[in-house]
């Protein structure tokens, strides 16, 4: 594509770049990890050639316990249902992922490039949990949501993949259409900690 | 003003900081830690209010969630009112200002007041129902003064200045009530290593132990408590709720907890959280609720001056007010010894302790004579003298039973009556889960029944009072539920500190004290203070028949005010059983459903309220719509450009714009909302061909086709075009509002009944940003943003191509909503703006228009094109819809909804049909929504036969036209219906083809 | 507000990610055609209302979106079991209820 496209996250208008420099304080920090390539994958868990053939096309195992897991380099894999998987690449290599999981698999399967469907968002911070526990009715408590555990859960009145990445960070997964609503949700929720914007 | 209750020194109050606060417009002082309650009785106030039915003059009874009489209006300004909290439960701050809720115009002298007392024979209880409920048409005058009378407290008039959020909690154990049972049980819980939430609606921690004069372990309780309280503050697996409510019980252990974070410091708080409401699940519930004292039940027992005997000893104790001069005491049980032991170890006077027991001996009995207090066993206060304050009682001996009076009386004078009747667990929380309480007849109270939850109790609320089998019980409870939560409790052993255990003279079960008189000619005793509810008129209604206590509560109102009866319930059981010659437990339990106590709706709301009340849901291109100055319509949660007025423009102008520039030459439409469903699998075609109503098996690979799809009663439920990318893919498309849907119809027909069919479903609503060229020059304008031959014979009709659209990787369908030429062009949402700007200035030249879903309304209306969810309503099938070209007649498969079609009443003739109507007057607009009748000379109630489900001026056509459905209107076409409106007239309008535009689609075709 | 164990993702999550479907076990008549007014009414229509042991699909809508069934006690809301689409329940009522 032409140098002259003009490609805009789902939190341009938030303009994160402005806000990051207003304040370095916070309990609560928000980045949106924006423009990366997703792809949603369906298929049989059970059929032992469609997993061989989907590490084969990512270089990484599919994750098949319910609400786990995998990530290397350049790769993650959330677990989304028993014939569910979203997979996370750099931003303009989804076409290529979508093009090795379509070489590498037979059978029954799906492939979809949601990449324009939705967007990470990162929260970290020693209050993000309790902003966490304001958003969504899951047990975010460490015992319950171990790092690299992924829900999908109601996340205030939209819906989100949560996925904990340490101890006190978060990946959330969210609808373009609803991601204003869930700025607006967690500037609200977290102004009694402070936000801070990263980069 | 002086405090002239108050005590020099003692309680837990800060005498450093004074407190000014507004009573009924009287400016008083009180201390922090002191509630309002505290603070009135310190100052000698003793009219707090007036009783709703006989306007009787009222005084704090109570010192805890029980109070009927101090109700208020707390706030000074019309956004930080609040309406009936408890003035016992109302912390005081700075600057306060409250007035009575229930005196009308004051509490001193009272228009209703007369009334009252003039009409109260004149309204005994039933009073609304035999009065009021006849002539009907009088009802609603008679509510209103209903209300103004009862003075239930007004509403906020001005928006909420506060923020207000909730908190979702798991833990293993959840603890209600910090008191001795309560500190107890969460303390061994939380030795056992369980997660551990504990919530009190006080604003301190302790209960009972924050008046108790007792020793723990050789030391002040106060000790005990300071060091239980830090060992759970330090432990991070415990998480303190004081000043939170647990208001309600929910299935699976779900506890909810309203706890007011700043309503103790002052009326805004503008840096914060006023409210935060806590839902909990917890694996184990403790209820550690504690018990109410009842009062008892005596004649005038609601003269300003008479309190429960636990609120005396609380207000001496915990707050330094000694409520009084004189104190007469009237007890079934020792406990209510403490309130005059603390009475006259303040200086002040016992005149005398009532006990109905014909003797007693216990520990506390002792310490009261041991300090000189006159004891009359075997003796009840029959009567109290006074009017906006005690001034003397009626004391006379009773017999045995308690059921009659034995002797003369003997009068005293005094102005405190302090009565206790024993207590009753405070179970409220386990009946919300639908246990129904069981009576115990050792305790003289209901404790919890049998439940579905993982619930645990301990202390009081099982009828366990002495402190040193609290303290053991609640240690035992915690470890319990500890364990059953999964914990390792096996090696942990606690032991509860040393309590002296005091020797107790059994209580004697009374409730209702006799007069002299039979109840209904005795002075009035009442039950329920809130609602004026006598003793007398529990009788009344047994009498009349009522004999289920749920009967008698609805004749009478018992436990129908703000209070739910905590105070009186039992009482009016007690009595009603009585009269009925009954037990208690064979007329009927006590139920009580949420909220405990009131939450207010801005702590039931929290954060969702104004922005972030409904998501808003945006398409990519929303900024430049508002930069564009379109004005948005709700389409579900999505904000769509409705049209875009240009400076000075009408909304008619505008319309006749958009619709005209688009039929003319072209016209630009965001369709991003639309649904988009990506279908995968070697079945996919299969799949489609179930739940569609037209055949899929010949759609060749880069064509499109428009679908219906029903319900299995063969009622249309959406409709939208689906495109095959190749053999094993399509992508559908849905309304805006049917996405959700869609899906999980589609999701279901597949896990449930054919998950043999190989075919997956992923939702791309969000991916694609969607955009509708329409118009004669739309081609013009699609050739200067793509290489891709777009001519009619490279890309015909109902076709599809990917391309490159303004250098980005694009779908283009084409087809038609509008009826004219038309090319939809998807690409990824990320480069939605920027296709759509390339769109716009690629138009320029053919002033390209920008439309909203109104125009997109008019257009399709002018093409006969149905939108669901507005000409259809669920109830319409396809051949209502005249669309038998959408229905396959030789599927193989038996598809859904079509075999509903050949019910005999969807088969009917005269089923409503969907239309065209052209009004005779070309300028009016019929309204949509509007009822069609045949006949409009028929006297009201005139036939119905269908209704305009739309209707719009054409700019186009030059003559309004709407579409509608009306009983056998298919063969009706040519003939005159009639729409009558509110105002009496009539609007006439002729059926007619529901195509009013190009009705053989030339122009979409070229 | 109830607790509900997914089948499929192994764990109790709140109600509010979940949407009630209706009645379980209802299933298609192979054959809708062969079927009288009054039978495909039955199919269309008609639901138990048990007081006691239901057996009702539910889906978990805001996670893995998979369709399962659940045993739950209409009037103590107790849910005894929650199982997979194509799996019969192992808790059943008694038939005198
Ligand atoms: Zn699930």
């Amino acid at each position: 594509m032409s140098d002259l496209v003009k490609v805009e996250s789902p939190l341009q208008h938030a303009d994160f770049a402005a806000l990051s420099a207003l304040t370095t304080e916070g309990g609560v920090v928000l980045r949106e990890d924006a423009l990366l390539g997703h792809v949603n994958l369906r298929g049989n868990a059970q059929d032992p050639e469609f997993v061989a053939g989907v590490a084969k096309a990512l270089g990484l195992a599919l994750p098949l316990a319910p609400c786990s897991s995998a990530q290397n380099d350049d790769t993650t894999i959330m677990w989304l249902s028993p014939d569910e998987w979203i997979i996370l690449v750099e931003g303009g290599k989804e076409e290529a992922t979508e093009a090795s999981l379509r070489a590498n698999l037979t059978g029954h399967f799906a492939v979809s490039d949601i990449s324009g469907g939705q967007t990470i968002l990162e929260l970290s911070g020693d209050d993000c949990i309790k902003v966490l526990q304001k958003s969504t009715g899951y047990d975010v408590h460490l015992d319950n949501f171990p790092i690299g555990k992924v829900v999908g859960t109601t996340f205030a009145k939209s819906s989100a993949h949560i996925r904990r990445t340490g101890e006190q960070s978060f990946q959330l997964v969210i609808r373009r259409s609803f991601s204003d609503y869930i700025w607006l949700w967690l500037q609200q929720s977290s102004k009694e900690y402070g936000l801070r914007i990263a980069l | 003003m002086k405090q002239v209750n108050r005590l020099d020194d003692g309680g837990r109050i800060n005498r450093q900081t004074p407190l000014n606060f507004t009573f009924n417009d009287k400016t008083y002082q009180g201390f922090e830690g002191d509630t309002l309650a505290s603070a009135l009785l310190a100052n000698g106030v003793d009219v707090v209010g007036r009783s709703f039915k006989y306007s009787r003059p009222r005084g704090v009874i109570t010192a805890d969630a029980q109070e009927p009489n101090a109700i208020f209006q707390v706030g000074s300004n019309d956004a930080s009112t609040i309406p009936n909290p408890r003035a016992t439960q109302t912390e005081l701050y700075a600057n306060l200002v409250c007035s009575s809720t229930n005196g009308w115009p004051n509490v001193d002298f009272d228009l209703m007041g007369t009334v009252g007392k003039v009409g109260g024979s004149a309204m005994p209880p039933g009073f609304y129902y035999k009065t009021f409920m006849f002539p009907q048409s009088m009802w609603m005058s008679y509510e209103k003064m209903i209300r103004k009378g009862a003075g239930l407290g007004c509403s906020p008039l001005q928006p909420d200045p506060d923020s207000y959020d909730k908190l979702n909690h798991h833990c293993d154990v959840m603890v209600v009530g910090a008191g001795p049972a309560g500190l107890s049980a969460a303390l061994a819980a939380a030795r056992a290593g369980a997660r551990v939430i504990i919530a009190d609606e006080q604003n301190e921690m302790g209960g009972s132990l924050l008046c108790s004069t007792e020793l723990i372990d050789e030391t002040a309780a106060a000790v005990w408590l300071v060091s239980t309280l830090t060992e759970l503050a330090e432990n991070d697996n415990v998480l303190l709720l004081p000043r939170s409510t647990a208001f309600g019980y929910y299935d699976q252990n779900y506890i909810g907890i309203n706890e007011r974070r700043s309503d103790h410091i002052g009326e805004t708080n503008s840096n914060g959280t006023r409210q935060r409401l806590h839902k909990v699940r917890a694996k184990q519930v403790i209820l550690a609720t504690g018990a109410h004292e009842r009062p008892l039940v005596f004649g005038n027992n609601d003269v300003p001056g008479c309190m429960l005997a636990s609120a005396v000893t609380t207000y001496i104790n915990r707050y330094a007010v000694v409520p009084g001069n004189r104190l007469a005491l009237m007890t079934t049980n020792d406990n209510a010894y403490k309130a005059a032991i603390a009475w006259h170890d303040a200086g002040k006077s016992v005149v005398l302790i009532a006990d109905t027991r014909p003797s007693a001996d216990g520990f506390l009995v002792k310490e009261a004579m041991k300090r000189g207090i006159k004891v009359e066993f075997g003796h009840g206060i029959i009567d109290v003298k006074g009017s906006k304050r005690v001034k003397s009682v009626e004391v006379a001996p009773l017999s045995a039973d308690g059921k009659s009076v034995s002797g003369q009386a003997v009068s005293y004078t005094c102005d405190t009556v302090a009565s206790s009747g024993g207590w009753s667990p405070v179970l409220h929380l386990s009946s919300h889960t639908g246990s129904k309480p069981i009576w115990r007849d050792d305790i003289q109270g209901f404790v919890p029944g049998k439940t579905e939850q993982a619930q645990h109790i301990c202390g009081g609320i099982q009828g366990v009072y002495d402190l040193s089998q609290v303290l053991e019980d609640g240690i035992k409870c915690g470890l319990a539920a500890a364990g059953d939560a999964g914990k390792n409790v096996s090696s942990l052993e606690l032991l509860a500190p040393t309590v002296t255990k005091n020797i107790e003279t059994p209580a004697m079960a009374l409730f209702h004290i006799p007069h002299f008189k039979p109840t209904s000619r005795a002075p009035k005793q009442f039950v329920d203070y809130q609602n004026d509810v006598t003793a007398a008129g529990i009788e009344l209604a047994n009498r009349e028949g009522f004999e289920s206590i749920e009967h008698v509560k609805r004749y009478t109102a018992l436990g129908f005010g703000t209070d739910q009866g905590k105070l009186g319930n039992i009482n009016g059981m007690a009595i009603t059983a009585n009269s009925l010659g009954k037990t208690i437990p064979e007329t009927g339990t006590t139920i009580f459903r949420p909220m405990y106590t009131p939450v207010t709706f801005g702590a039931l709301s929290g954060s969702d309220v104004k922005q972030l009340f409904d998501p808003a849901r945006f398409t990519a291109m929303h900024s430049w719509h508002v930069d564009n100055g379109a004005e948005f319509e709700d389409v579900g949660q999505w904000k769509r450009p409705w049209y875009y007025p240009k400076p000075g423009e009408t909304m008619e102008q505008a319309l006749a714009r958009e619709c005209l520039a688009t039929r003319n030459s072209v016209g630009l439409l965001d369709a991003s909302t639309l649904g988009k469903i990506d279908i995968q699998g070697k079945d996919a075609r299969e799949f489609l061909n179930r739940v569609y109503t037209n055949p899929w098996s010949q759609l060749a690979v880069g064509k499109c086709r428009y679908g219906v799809m029903c319900k299995e009663d063969g009622m249309v439920f959406d409709d939208g075009v689906t495109a095959c990318i190749n053999d094993n893919r399509f992508q559908m498309t849905t309304t805006t509002g049917g996405a959700a849907g869609v899906l999980n119809w589609l999701e279901l027909w597949h896990q449930t009944e054919w998950p043999e069919l190989e075919v997956y479903f992923s939702t791309v609503t969000d991916h694609w940003s969607t955009m509708t060229i329409s118009g004669p020059n739309s081609r013009k304008v699609l050739e200067k943003l793509t290489d891709a031959d777009v001519s009619n014979e490279a890309f015909p009709y109902m076709g599809w191509i990917a391309a490159e659209v303004a250098g980005v990787k694009a779908r283009i369908f084409r087809i038609s909503f509008t009826g004219e030429l038309s090319f939809e062009i998807n690409v990824q949402a990320n480069f939605g703006l920027h296709c759509w700007e390339a769109v716009v200035a690629a138009g320029q030249e053919f002033d390209i228009t920008p439309y909203g879903t109104e125009t997109m309304h008019i257009l399709r209306a002018e093409k006969g094109f149905i939108i669901v969810g507005q000409d259809t309503d669920g109830s319409v099938t396809p051949q209502d819809l005249d669309m038998n070209w959408v229905v396959g007649k030789k599927k193989a498969f038996s598809y859904l909804g079509k075999r509903s079609w050949t019910r005999e009443d969807n088969e009917r003739t005269d089923r409503k049909q969907f239309v065209g109507l052209k009004p005779k007057d070309p300028k009016v607009v019929l309204p949509e929504g509007a009822q069609i009748v045949f006949d409009k000379d028929q006297p009201i109630p005139m036939t119905m036969v269908g209704h305009v489900t739309s209707s719009y001026y054409s700019a186009c056509l030059g003559y309004s036209f709407a579409l509608a459905v009306v009983k056998g209107g298919l063969e009706r076409k040519g003939q005159s219906v009639f729409v009558p409106l509110a105002d009496g007239t009539t609007i006439e309008a002729e059926i007619c083809s529901s195509v009013f535009y190009d009705p053989k689609g030339d122009r979409q075709n070229v | 507000m109830l607790h509900i164990y997914c089948p499929y993702c192994e764990e109790f999550r709140e109600e509010d990610e979940f949407h009630p479907v209706g009645e379980a076990h209802i299933e298609r008549p192979l054959e809708p055609e062969a079927l009288t007014d009054e039978q495909w009414s039955q199919y269309l229509f008609f639901r138990k209302n048990p007081r006691g042991l239901h057996h009702e699909m539910w889906v978990h809508g805001a996670g893995c979106r998979k369709f399962f069934n659940m045993t739950r006690h209409t009037v103590t809301y107790k849910i005894l079991e929650t199982y997979k689409m194509g799996q019969q329940p192992s808790v059943v009522a008694e038939e005198s209820e």
